[in-house]
């Protein structure tokens, strides 16, 4: 009796942390991603329950509003379509350290580029679809690059925070397209422009019901196609270019790239022009496929700051981007229906916070270890 | 337009600013980056309008608001001090966490009408002072004379005490600090506490204060960012991140301001005369902070002054280096 209360009094259970020396196994990064996302969603079912809701019934009207038939699985890719560009831009300036946090504005103006294509007008009114499309896509990632470029060039010749200045230049794009919203291109004194022409839209699966009954009534665009094709051309850029190998090289560590001779200064204006144009072609995807005129509150919805958590969960890798916007669109389509409506975005925000979190576990190893009252571990 | 009732204004709206930047100074100093301003001033701005509107004592209100930010500070605090995460994502979740709780738990506020504010007051003799008078000291709320007394406070607190003089060493050399037998673990976390407390006090200050009201994420309305944009412009020293907040809200109120007169300078307003020319006044601010940050970061390289040494880095105990 006194001996086992004895040992019970020597031996005590403590957390010990290893740094991990070893590469951790393949499926360990994903289950990890997915345990932190298990958390968030049971973390966030905690504060709906404060409030009063009831979190089972509003995760459960989530995968139901979203995966439930073709019909909302459609409309929940048409929501992935933005985040999907909006996640690679932010991909490839987080890839070198740099925070490009104004996707959100990039992608605005990007927008408003491809609107002014239609609205100026720049081509004329009874051009062809192609064209209109063609020159949309190319004004959207003028105006996205430029929008990038600046704080790119800023950060570069002057060291300005880029963190700083691209939040900043998101509020200039809002009141930016708001001016020409309501004092150029208003639609009888509304705050939205005129509807465009059926040739400046993007093709909607809906459009080919006619040979394919199937897809009677789907709304999921061309934007899809332009955000997989640049999810291709990101990856190839990051993992099989030249330019790619510097980004990298510069991300994870400039003193060695600046030995190595590689212009960083350069590279910064660069991959902030490219981030720019790649959230500036998901706003002129959004505006030619969902949205069909310019009109600040459903452009500017916040898919730039997703985006970064996006990102983030698919650790930068193109290809994952694909997916992960998928369940975030999922996440933004069901959530508007859902009371009180800050909801999807408190998830959003205690998700990227978990992930934060367990990256923790990919560098350190957490074993419990008992430990005498000699001090010495058994 | 009158520049005094500009001035006054501004140095209202700008107090809002200055205890957010102040905080900021205070975990930035101690080598921690928090972004998560925006998010604790929603939280701070929140919760203190949703208690005073229940108890009807704005003060309290207040204290529950600096607390609360100042908690929800922490969940940044363990994940860059204790996990070594990357503190600007980090930050970044913190925002978005803090604006997303706020905006739940603060559902249906924008319908509770008025509260009771926090309280003016004018200063009986120095408010006689020609021009400084009616600026500083007219019919200014107690949380501006608030400011005036952290502010002075701050800065002899970082320079001239003996804690202030660790904060420091945490901040610019925290393995020099560690064998010191200063803990900078246990110091990191309380400045990010002490900044989420101002942040908190910040936010408060706007729903309690200079703009009533509760009106989600348009609150703040990215205040929060522009607080930590002007810690860069001050260089990380309170008195002139005063002297930046003051500036930031005269602009503001002139903004509101220009629109008003038929003429301007002798000529035609045409802000007057097209509102929509609103639009661009609107981006003033913002554009005036990037501007602000070009300064400063051209001056930091000329004196070569910088942010904390050990700024953004987590603190590794056993590392070289640092």
């Amino acid at each position: 009796m006194t001996e086992s209360a004895l040992s019970k009094k020597r031996t005590s259970w403590r957390i010990k942390l290893e740094p991990r020396l070893d590469v951790p196994p393949a499926w360990y990064p994903p289950a990890v991603s997915l345990g932190a996302i298990v958390v968030a969603l049971i973390l966030g079912g905690m504060v709906i329950a404060f409030v009063g809701g009831n979190p089972f019934r509003s995760y459960g009207h989530i995968a139901r509003a979203s995966f439930g038939d073709i019909g909302v699985l459609s409309d929940t890719i048409v929501k992935a379509t933005p985040i999907i560009l909006t996640a690679l831009a932010c991909s490839i300036a987080f890839r070198m350290k740099l925070w490009n946090i104004g996707a959100e504005g990039q992608f605005i103006m990007g927008a408003w580029g491809a609107s002014a294509v239609v609205l100026a007008p720049l081509v004329p009114a009874d051009s062809p679809r192609w064209l209109f499309i063609a020159t949309m896509v190319v004004a959207g990632i003028l105006c996205g690059a430029l929008w990038g470029f600046i704080p790119g060039y800023l950060k570069a010749k002057f060291n300005v925070n880029e963190i700083i200045s691209t939040l900043m230049l998101n509020y200039v794009a809002i009141s930016w397209v708001n001016y020409w919203v309501f004092a150029v291109w208003t639609e009888g004194g509304f705050q939205m422009s005129p509807r465009f022409p059926d040739a400046a839209w993007l093709p909607r699966l809906s459009d080919y019901a006619k040979t394919m009954p199937l897809f009677r009534g789907l709304t999921t665009h061309g934007g899809l196609v332009l955000g997989i094709i640049a999810a291709i051309v990101v990856g190839f850029i990051v993992y099989r270019s030249r330019w790619g190998y510097e980004i990298r090289l510069i991300g994870d560590n400039p003193h060695a790239a600046e030995y190595a001779g590689i212009n960083i200064v350069r590279n910064i204006m660069y991959v902030m022009a490219l981030s720019g144009a790649l959230a500036g072609l998901g706003g002129m995807s959004e505006v030619a496929g969902v949205v069909h005129r310019l009109q600040t509150s459903p452009i500017a919805a916040g898919y730039g700051f997703t985006g970064i958590i996006v990102a983030w969960l698919a650790k930068l890798n193109p290809l994952a981007i694909l997916l992960v916007s998928v369940l975030f669109g999922a996440l933004i389509l069901a959530g508007r229906e859902i009371q009180p409506a800050g909801i999807p975005k408190m998830i959003q925000g205690i998700i990227l916070v978990c992930l934060i979190a367990s990256d923790f576990l990919l560098r350190y190893r957490v074993r419990i270890v008992r430990v005498g009252a000699d001090g010495e571990g058994a | 337009m009158d520049f005094v009732i500009i001035l006054q204004a501004g140095v209202a709206t700008g107090t809002v600013l200055l205890f957010a930047a102040l905080g900021e100074i205070f975990a930035e100093r101690s080598g921690v980056l928090n972004l998560g301003v925006e998010g604790m001033m929603l939280i701070g701005a929140m919760s203190a309008f949703s208690v005073a509107s229940s108890t009807g004592n704005p003060w309290l209100g207040i204290l529950v608001a600096m607390l609360c930010a100042g908690l929800i500070s922490q969940i940044h605090a363990f994940i860059v001090v204790t996990l070594q995460a990357d503190q600007v994502v980090s930050g970044l979740a913190l925002t978005f966490v803090g604006t997303g709780i706020s905006l739940v738990l603060g559902e249906g506020l924008s319908k509770a009408g008025t509260v009771a504010q926090i309280p003016t007051f004018t200063v009986p003799l120095l408010s006689q002072i020609p021009i400084l008078g009616p600026i500083f000291f007219t019919n200014q709320s107690v949380l501006v004379y608030l400011g005036y007394l952290l502010t002075p406070l701050a800065w002899y607190y970082i320079n001239h005490t003996r804690p202030g003089l660790h904060l420091r060493a945490i901040g610019e050399y925290p393995s020099a600090a560690d064998a010191l037998g200063i803990s900078v673990f246990r110091l990191r976390y309380f400045y990010v506490f002490v900044g989420g407390m101002f942040a908190g006090l910040g936010g408060a200050a706007l729903s309690l204060a200079i703009s009533p009201g509760w009106f989600s994420e348009l609150t703040t309305n990215g205040q929060g960012w522009i607080a930590v944009g002007l810690v860069i412009f001050a260089q990380w020293d309170p008195v002139r991140a005063m002297i930046g907040s003051f500036a930031f809200g005269a602009l503001r109120r002139l903004i509101l301001d220009i629109q008003g007169p038929l003429t301007l300078l002798g000529f035609d307003n045409p802000f007057y005369y097209n509102s929509y020319l609103g639009f661009f006044l609107q981006m003033l601010p913002y554009a005036f902070t990037i501007i602000v940050l070009v300064i400063g970061s051209r001056e930091a390289i000329r004196k070569r002054l910088g942010a904390p040494a050990a700024l953004g880095e987590p603190y590794i105990r056993g590392e070289r280096g640092k």
